[in-house]
């Protein structure tokens, strides 16, 4: 029993505000660079940098950063997580880091990916955009660029589905069984 | 990764080396970086056990484990207990006793790392054993052609020369028949046990027949210590007969690679110009050992029940 927080559309028009307000908070696109988090972030990000060159009719560089080295608890999973590609094309060096993530939730996957760009170099800044942010932080971080607040309680996941990934576009709450040990994030 | 050690290509499934290229991918993105160090094993040890000599994979691995935040300790065998006449159970005891939590051995006994696999909470990580296996020198030849070659499934790889010794030989061959490469081994009757093809194998005693349409050479060191054993004349007549020179070189594929897990002896079993010529990945294979290494550690560093 899923329950449909956003549809297709809904999702198109939230990043389609997240690209003017990218926009209009650093006047342009100047000293971008849009880095996703692997794997869901680095979608939405590809997808941000499209609506800025619709918007803008220029192309920001869009990187991936793989934050599974950076992780907190690699001492107390039983798997190891996955490492995936960093490609972080730009110079991040003075640059403006936009750090893009699908679902904002206890706020590690962030201190990780901080960790992880700060080793590529030393940005001017890090702002932070996410599509969904579901509360239950657990470090002081927030996020300059939110798509759609969504309470949600500990046991319940919030799952972003995208047509890169071969799903409908669509983001849903299930009811996750069990400890709240499988975060989404 | 849910073992606990490395111990060889032959106890490892498919899907299991697969993980292994595909993090290694992970690492190597992080040594082309101007800092080549992730904190993901902070606070960990490991220990290289090398009770042969090495500087290659001791190097690769201590820095390896470097890469990954992990501290390393060379614990160095001739100035050890173990000269002393301390049992090998005993000495990898009390390394583990200090704190370690992977022990990278190398013996000139087949069998010693699984030994030692049984009485240790650490994870053991087989550099070399004997005429066994060398695992870690395979799974970086396997990243190598795939990353060279895009895949290996369906290549053609031709492990030239003294196999019988070989324990990076033998992993070779575990790791390439898993992956759907055919192997062929290439070298004269003596240096090329005839049970071998039970492994799958092709065996050819004529280079130039066995060099035909290849998509990958390997070739493997001559130990000079087995000079004048009657496995072969002598060196220059090795060169003469089973040599890879730019001639036979041409046999292969236009495209093919030429490999050799170091180190080389230049004008026995690889002419130099092929060594350093545009075929040879010879140096990509150290920088990918690297990637390698710290992949396995990674994940064998998941912690175990």
């Amino acid at each position: 029993m899923p329950k449909e927080l956003l549809n297709k559309q809904d999702i198109d028009r939230i990043l389609a505000r997240i690209a003017h307000e990218i926009l209009e908070r650093n006047k342009g696109v100047g000293n971008l660079c849009l880095v996703g988090i692997q794997r869901g972030g680095v979608h939405i990000a590809k997808r941000l940098a499209k609506k800025i060159k619709e918007i803008e009719g220029k192309d920001v560089p869009v990187g991936s950063l793989d934050i599974a080295l950076y992780r907190d608890d690699l001492s107390i999973r039983k798997e190891q997580p996955v490492v995936r590609r960093t490609r972080v094309l730009c110079e991040v060096t003075d640059i403006i880091i936009i750090l893009v993530d699908d679902v904002f939730f206890t706020g590690r996957s962030i201190r990780a990916a901080m960790d992880a760009l700060m080793d590529l170099g030393r940005p001017a800044a890090i702002q932070l955009a996410v599509l969904i942010d579901r509360g239950h932080r657990e470090l002081p971080i927030k996020a300059d660029y939110v798509g759609k607040n969504i309470p949600t309680a500990l046991n319940e996941n919030v799952e972003v589905q995208l047509e890169e990934e071969g799903l409908e576009d669509k983001v849903v709450l299930n009811l996750v069984t069990g400890d709240s040990s499988t975060s989404s994030e | 990764m849910i073992k606990k050690d490395l111990l060889g290509i032959k106890e490892l499934t498919v899907e299991e080396i697969n993980l292994i290229l595909d993090t290694a991918a992970g690492f190597k993105d992080v040594l082309g970086r101007d800092i080549k160090k992730v904190p993901a094993l902070r606070g960990r040890t490991a220990v290289n056990l090398f009770f042969e000599p090495s500087t290659r994979t001791r190097t690769s691995f201590e820095l390896a484990a470097k890469r990954l935040s992990t501290d390393v300790i060379n614990f160095s065998v001739p100035t050890s207990s173990v000269v002393k006449g301390e049992s090998l159970i005993d000495t990898a005891l009390t390394i583990q006793a200090l704190g370690a939590d992977f022990v990278i051995i190398r013996h000139s006994s087949s069998g010693v790392p699984h030994l030692l696999a049984k009485s240790l909470r650490a994870s053991v990580i087989n550099a070399g054993d004997g005429m066994n296996e060398h695992p870690t020198q395979a799974l970086l030849d396997s990243f190598t052609i795939r990353e060279k070659k895009g895949r290996i499934e369906g290549l053609t790889v031709a492990i030239v020369g003294d196999v019988c010794h070989s324990r990076v030989a033998k992993s070779n061959i575990y790791a390439l028949t898993k992956l759907g490469a055919r192997a062929r081994l290439i070298g004269p009757p003596t240096l090329i046990p005839e049970e071998i093809v039970s492994l799958g194998v092709e065996v050819f005693h004529n280079i130039d027949e066995g060099l035909k349409a290849v998509d990958v050479i390997m070739v493997l060191r001559i130990q000079m210590e087995r000079q004048g054993k009657g496995f072969f004349p002598s060196t220059e007549e090795y060169f003469k007969n089973w040599g890879l020179t730019s001639d036979r070189l041409s046999l292969a594929k236009d495209d093919a690679i030429v490999m050799h897990p170091g180190p080389m002896n230049r004008g026995v079993e690889i002419a130099s110009d092929v060594a350093d010529g545009p075929k040879s990945v010879i140096l990509k294979q150290v920088t990918n050992g690297l990637a390698v290494r710290m992949a396995v550690l990674y994940l064998l560093a998941g912690v175990h029940e």
